[in-house]
């Protein structure tokens, strides 16, 4: 357990030194000169004069030596000191939090949705292999990895909203917001965990203990209580950390598409306005936050199965 | 000592859904590459007079809102998808394969360094990675094919080194070396069967990943700009006149749709 959690953090190291190098880059090969730039995000374009970039070079010592620059830069991440964004001239932490907590509720609230569509129907799949469940679970569920997430979101948009006008399409006043980007990504993860959880259902109920279980006369469910959900747990909840990938590259789709205000699209609009800080932000906390996910799902592991925690 | 085991040859018939994934590429392909020996229309040619203007028999694709022709405008957006997923494929595959052997095969420091940068490139999710890069200098599809095949060249390594470690441990490599063979033979004759397959697999899931992930960045317009025919990001565009012309936004949908499936169709393992 304890290893398993050492190599997270070497992992939120890595995501740091990614993010670092990467924004450094970003820097060096933003059009112009620096110093100008970042005064002119400060005080409007129209004022800015060699006075005022002279003195944000000074402040900022811009024309410092590559690797000491670097070695500030990395510091500054560590300390989760981004700075102030280019152009809402806030405090890049300030906005990064309270669009992780918007971003953080979608995440949730997507992960449930899934974890509620997904896995229950694998399982009745996985009981009966080859009944017409499972062959109609196999045909949706390869048609909607097939296609991108946001045609899924665009055809819910269509469906729920503009035909039967249930639910609102943008904004965040009400949980009814909530809805719709919420679907859109458990849908295409329920899409891939359906077939994990029909792949250990399968196996489990063809081992003996399952089967003496049944002969022993226990009802169905009994059955699936004692031996079955466990089992099935391990297998659904590892895919999980795998899934998180495409949970945190949906959030930055989903969140643009809906006009969710997180993090996701935070950072395709730092991207377009080119505002270094603000990506440094938010491609930080996106990698970190990737990070605890896949911790959660390592405790969650060791916590269900057993068998694991003799090593 | 267990008594070795023979292996059952493998089953030699043609899967029946990798034939059927390789059929629809290939009408893709033909659909994408034809305009290019036979010449048709010019995808960035507008004319307002056919502006969303629907199939007819003369056309089958129509037009979209700015009279465009849809149907050139979808084979160029393939050849860039097809192009660019196929270009980054081969880029991640190449270096991947080659670092996993050298890995498996000299083990230690070096086993143990380029592990260390495949988990780098692991800590962060694909699409973050090749966002930031297309930040460094944006509107240039050249990042985004940098982006992608950094980002799927680690599964190549990873999968390599797994599969070589025990083939090179194995008696039949043992037996190869002792007979005088070099590094070339064991290569070609022992690991590259086994790769082999494991490269069609991953190689097309990564091409449809790729070929995802250039329309996610369209449609979110960080990616390839207009007026550049791009899958992605001709749905952005024809999404306002879903309700006048809903052939125009279903053809994109449909042709990614195709594709993706195509090759999830070939790379899928047959399940017992």
């Amino acid at each position: 357990m304890i290893r398993l959690l050492f190599g997270r953090l070497v992992q939120a190291a890595l995501v740091a030194l990614m993010v670092g190098l990467l924004t450094f880059v970003m820097t060096r090969f933003l059009p112009g000169d620096l110093a100008y730039r970042i005064a002119a995000g400060r005080y409007g374009y129209d004022i800015v004069d060699s006075a005022a970039a002279a003195k944000v070079a000074a402040e900022l010592s811009i024309n410092q030596p590559a690797l000491v620059a670097l070695g500030q830069w990395m510091f500054d991440l560590v300390r989760f000191e981004f700075g102030t964004s280019l152009i809402s001239g806030q405090p890049v932490w300030e906005e990064v939090s309270t669009q992780l907590g918007h971003t953080l509720k979608l995440a949730a609230v997507a992960i449930l949705l899934s974890l509620l569509i997904g896995p229950p129907l694998g399982i009745l799949a996985g009981l009966r292999p080859g009944g017409l469940l499972d062959r109609s679970l196999i045909l949706i569920s390869t048609g909607m990895r097939a296609l991108p997430q946001f045609v899924v979101g665009l055809g819910i948009i269509i469906i729920f909203s503009l035909t039967l006008g249930l639910f609102p399409v943008a904004g965040h006043d009400h949980p009814g917001h909530l809805v719709l980007p919420a679907l859109t990504l458990a849908l295409g993860l329920a899409a891939v965990s359906n077939r994990v959880a029909r792949d250990a259902m399968r196996s489990v109920s063809e081992t003996a203990f399952y089967t003496f279980g049944r002969t022993k006369g226990l009802s169905e469910w009994e059955v699936f209580r004692g031996h079955g959900l466990r089992n099935v747990a391990v297998p659904i909840i590892t895919y999980l950390g795998v899934q998180f990938v495409y949970l945190i590259e949906g959030v930055v789709v989903v969140e643009t598409l809906f006009a969710w205000p997180g993090i996701g699209h935070a950072l395709v609009h730092a991207i377009f306005g080119r505002d270094v800080p603000m990506i440094q932000g938010a491609a930080f906390i996106m990698g970190l936050l990737f990070v605890a996910l896949n911790a959660l799902v390592d405790a969650l592991c060791h916590l269900i199965d057993p068998r694991e925690r003799r090593t | 000592m267990t008594s070795p085991e023979y292996a059952l040859p493998r089953a030699t018939g043609f899967p029946v859904r990798r034939a059927a994934g390789l059929a629809i590429l290939g009408g893709l392909v033909l659909f994408a590459f034809l305009p290019l020996l036979f010449g048709g229309p010019d995808p960035l040619k507008q004319s307002l007079r056919l502006s969303l203007q629907g199939p007819s028999t003369a056309d089958w694709f129509g037009y979209d809102h700015l009279g465009r022709s849809m149907q050139a405008r979808l084979s160029a957006a393939l050849r860039l998808s097809l192009g660019l997923a196929l270009l980054s494929v081969v880029t991640a595959m190449v270096p991947g394969v080659l670092l996993g052997v050298a890995a498996a095969w000299r083990g230690g420091i070096i086993d143990r360094f380029i592990g260390g940068i495949s988990e780098a490139f692991l800590a962060l999710p694909g699409l973050l990675l090749v966002l930031m890069l297309t930040a460094i200098v944006p509107d240039n599809p050249l990042m985004l094919y940098l982006g992608i095949s950094l980002v799927l060249w680690v599964e190549y390594f990873r999968l390599t080194r797994a599969l070589s470690k025990p083939l090179l441990l194995s008696p039949s490599v043992e037996a190869s070396r002792l007979l005088g063979f070099g590094p070339w033979t064991i290569l070609r004759r022992h690991l590259w069967p086994e790769l082999a397959p494991m490269l069609v697999t991953v190689g097309s899931y990564g091409a449809a990943s790729a070929i995802m992930a250039i329309a996610a960045l369209g449609f979110v317009s960080v990616g390839v700009r207009p007026p550049t025919p791009e899958l992605g990001a001709m749905m952005i565009e024809l999404l306002p006149y879903y309700e006048e012309a809903p052939h125009a936004l279903l053809q994109p949908i449909l042709v990614i749709f195709l594709m993706v499936l195509a090759l999830q169709l070939i790379g899928a393992k047959e399940k017992p």
